[in-house]
């Protein structure tokens, strides 16, 4: 249970839909959304397969829990052949979108070959049709939220869409939901634009049942009660949402700035989750104004922000004057710190840009940050640029370039390439701050070294959401490990990197496990699916998926070679902070990761670790 | 004590915790679509505002009703749809001024708030407090209490 046993497959070539059985021995496997559809698309693509053309298949999949009364019940994630990087991608969501699909009696959307004209997906329940959306095209998120809203006259229908940039083939697109939630990263709606498929909207009206349900009600009771008394889920999160972390971030020596060629960026405390708060001296009001709660989510960690009508960007811009989504931590240092900007509405501006035409921040600012270094250094023109000046700190630059990048136009093409085709157009691909062609977030692994194990090792490309050891190493979640050390990541970042791939799957928010353990999700979903889920079968899910990961990597043409980082982090000490003069010491963690993993000294995983996990 | 819901939009995050508690109490489901509660969105706004019948006292569903199937539940006030009676001419529907009251097209009645017998699981399941249950005579109280708290009562003294 948890599950209506359906999946919806989508042939876009041909116009067909058709509802199949879920798999349930695959469910038992591999439990759901990320794990259970990445199981889908290694049977179904050939790794190989260049992530743009109709071969490439996009899956968004729900989670068993999606749809539930637990707390933060709402996620999805989209899971495809990433176009940023080539490799396995699985990009989450929350908002209300993920809910509704469940509630419309569907567990699961296959997207397979490729429209010959622009198509989106409308569900009403059982009721599914592929419509022309030639009308559309050129459209961003936010006019095509309105135009279907209008056109199919139901306020509850729920859409995930692509901009502008995802239609002109900006690698790092994403796809975004109810407005300003993204599943962000590794240009999963760059793959969706490519299959001439504009948005999905869906309305349900058939719920969710568990297996248990006196006993889910209790169990999810009991934990939401832990979220509320717990001093990062129950207070940090709702007050200054992920932005509470910019000011502990910077402190620590850890906040990349410049691209990366510092570590502490003086405007910090002018982006932070505080600066949201204060009153501004324009008009009097707070870029903040209000906390915004996903689906079933106790949390609420989410920002809705309102510009400064006065500011340069929205100067006779009314559209831009409503509440929308504000900027979360890795967002606000994407756009910030990663390019030495430090104006609080410019950065929220661009981040509606983000949003409005979907693509991700992280990958933007980072390019941007390594384009304005290449800039800096004369290889950039200004004839190129159009005339703008990209320096580091130019608010100016962050926000022009944020509109190109949203349109496919000028040099928002280049930058749309991501950094690390961008610095290798430039010759210095060492300037790139990505691992497997996907750019690194907000914490830098000189810092908090654990972050340099996982970032080398993501399946994904670099990432914090694979295993965030900066729970540990800042926070002292679950125990506090010091975050200048490398002794002792190996075990932490396998073990986070499990427990994470089996949470991804469940429907569940990671943000939860500031406050639950695995401990804490395993009555939950034990509660609402068949058969039996003790901890340990959890935990082994959780190992299974990242070796099935693994495998479509290494299958896609990857190695051992590819988990590494960029030399800026591995031979350029911190200047300054807590981690002055160090590196990342990568070398010291990689070869007992591999030997935990089981993996041979090329990060092969071994015919014994492959066997003992089913695999 | 007769008590009453009491809703404070300014602190509803829009998670819909209340719509699948009351979808489960009422219809054995999680499903915001048969939910007795509603929260609304106002996105351009940032405000989340949760809206279910108000139990009026001299209720206009009640008054419209041809088959006197909605009758009062004298323990807590609810204005409560008696199946057996209802024929779902949807009348009340039309005379309820709040459009609290809905018609459920599988069952053919109508369906509204009943307070869950005394015990609403919307207001147990709200994770901000946006969504209480309090003396229905004193629904004012925390309001009252917030601005007593801000009155300047030194200077007032001093004068």
């Amino acid at each position: 249970m948890g599950w209506h046993k359906k999946v919806l497959r989508v042939n876009l070539t041909d116009g067909s839909c058709n509802a199949e059985p879920l798999n349930m021995q695959w469910a038992a496997e591999y439990l759901g959304q990320r794990g259970l559809a990445t199981k889908y698309l290694l049977e179904e693509i050939d790794p190989k397969v260049d992530p743009l053309s109709p071969e490439n298949k996009l899956i968004i999949a729900t989670g068993p829990l999606t749809g539930t009364m637990a707390s933060t019940g709402g996620r999805f994630s989209v899971i495809t052949k990433g176009a940023l990087t080539g490799a396995i991608a699985c990009s989450n969501s929350g908002g209300y979108f993920g809910a509704e699909l469940k509630f419309a009696g569907w567990d699961m959307i296959i997207f397979e070959g490729r429209a010959l004209s622009p198509v989106y997906l409308l569900i009403k329940d059982d009721s599914v049709e592929l419509l022309p959306a030639d009308d559309l095209w050129g459209k961003s998120v936010w006019e095509t939220d309105e135009i279907l809203h209008r056109r199919h006259q139901d306020p509850q229908l729920r859409v995930a869409a692509i901009g502008q940039s995802g239609e002109q083939g900006v690698l790092f697109a994403c796809v975004v939901n109810d407005l300003h939630r993204a599943a962000g990263r590794s240009g999963v709606g760059t793959v969706m634009g490519s299959k001439n498929l504009k948005a999905v909207a869906v309305r349900g009206t058939q719920g969710v049942k568990v297996k248990d349900p006196a006993r889910f009600m209790r169990v999810v009771a009991e934990k939401k009660q832990i979220l509320a008394e717990n001093a990062v889920t129950g207070q940090g999160l709702p007050t200054y949402g992920t932005q509470v972390l910019m000011n502990v971030i910077n402190e620590v020596g850890a906040l990349p700035t410049n691209n990366a060629i510092d570590v502490q960026f003086n405007g910090a405390s002018k982006i932070s989750g505080e600066a949201m708060h204060e009153v501004r001296a324009s008009d009097g009001k707070s870029n903040l104004v209000a906390n915004k709660a996903c689906f079933g989510c106790t949390i609420a960690c989410g920002r809705i922000s309102k510009m400064d009508q006065t500011h340069y960007t929205v100067v006779n811009r009314p559209e831009y004057w409503g509440a929308s989504g504000g900027l979360e931590y890795e967002a606000a240092w994407a756009l910030g710190a990663a390019t030495g900007v430090d104006d609080l509405e410019a950065l929220t501006f661009a981040n509606f840009i983000c949003n409005e035409q979907a693509f991700d921040p992280i990958t933007f600012g980072s390019t941007l940050g390594a384009a304005m270094e290449l800039y800096e250094m004369g290889l950039i023109s200004d004839a190129e640029t159009g005339g703008t000046a990209l320096k580091f700190g130019s608010a100016e630059a962050l926000t022009k370039m944020a509109e190109l990048v949203g349109k496919g136009e000028g040099f928002g093409k280049v930058l749309g390439l991501g950094s690390k085709r961008l610095c290798e157009k430039y010759g210095h691909p060492e300037l790139s701050m990505s691992v497997k062609g996907q750019e690194f977030p907000a914490y830098d692994p000189r810092g908090i070294q654990g972050m340099g194990l996982t970032y080398a090792t993501s399946n994904r490309g670099a990432c914090h959401l694979r295993s965030y050891t900066v729970a540990s190493e800042i926070l002292g979640i679950p125990e506090k490990t010091d975050p200048l050390a490398t002794e002792g990541k190996a075990g932490l970042v396998k073990a986070f990197q499990d427990a994470t791939a089996a949470v991804d799957s469940t429907g569940l928010c990671l943000f939860t496990t500031f406050a639950w353990s695995l401990d804490d999700f395993q009555p939950q979903v034990d509660a609402a699916c068949d058969g039996e889920w003790s901890l340990e079968r959890l935990s082994e899910v959780g190992e299974r998926i990242w070796n099935m990961e693994r495998q479509f990597n290494l299958a896609a043409g990857f190695t051992g070679k590819d988990d590494t980082l960029p030399k800026r982090l591995l031979k350029d000490a911190a200047k300054t902070g807590p981690a002055q003069g160090r590196v990342n010491g990568l070398d010291q963690m990689l070869p007992e990761y591999y030997q935990l993993r089981g993996w041979d000294n090329a990060g092969v995983p071994t015919r014994e670790t492959l066997s003992k996990l089913g695999l | 004590m007769m008590r009453s819901l009491s809703i404070t939009p300014a602190k509803c995050t829009g998670c819909l915790q209340c719509e699948m508690a009351c979808s489960y109490e009422n219809e054995g489901v999680f499903n915001p679509a048969k939910s007795r509660i509603k929260v609304f969105v106002f996105e351009h706004e940032g405000r989340n505002v949760p809206y279910t019948c108000t139990q009026c006292a001299d209720a206009w569903c009640k008054n419209a009703c041809p088959t006197e199937a909605i009758q009062i539940n004298a323990a807590t006030g609810a204005k409560v749809i008696n199946e057996g009676l209802c024929v779902g001419c949807k009348v009340c529907t039309i005379a309820c001024p709040f459009g609290t009251v809905n018609y459920n097209h599988a069952t053919g009645k109508v369906i509204k708030c009943d307070l869950c017998g005394g015990d609403p699981a919307c207001a147990k399941a709200c994770p901000t407090q946006a969504i209480t249950y309090i003396d229905a005579d004193w629904t004012g109280y925390d309001k009252m209490r917030g601005w007593a708290a801000r009155t300047d009562t030194q200077s007032a003294a001093q004068v």
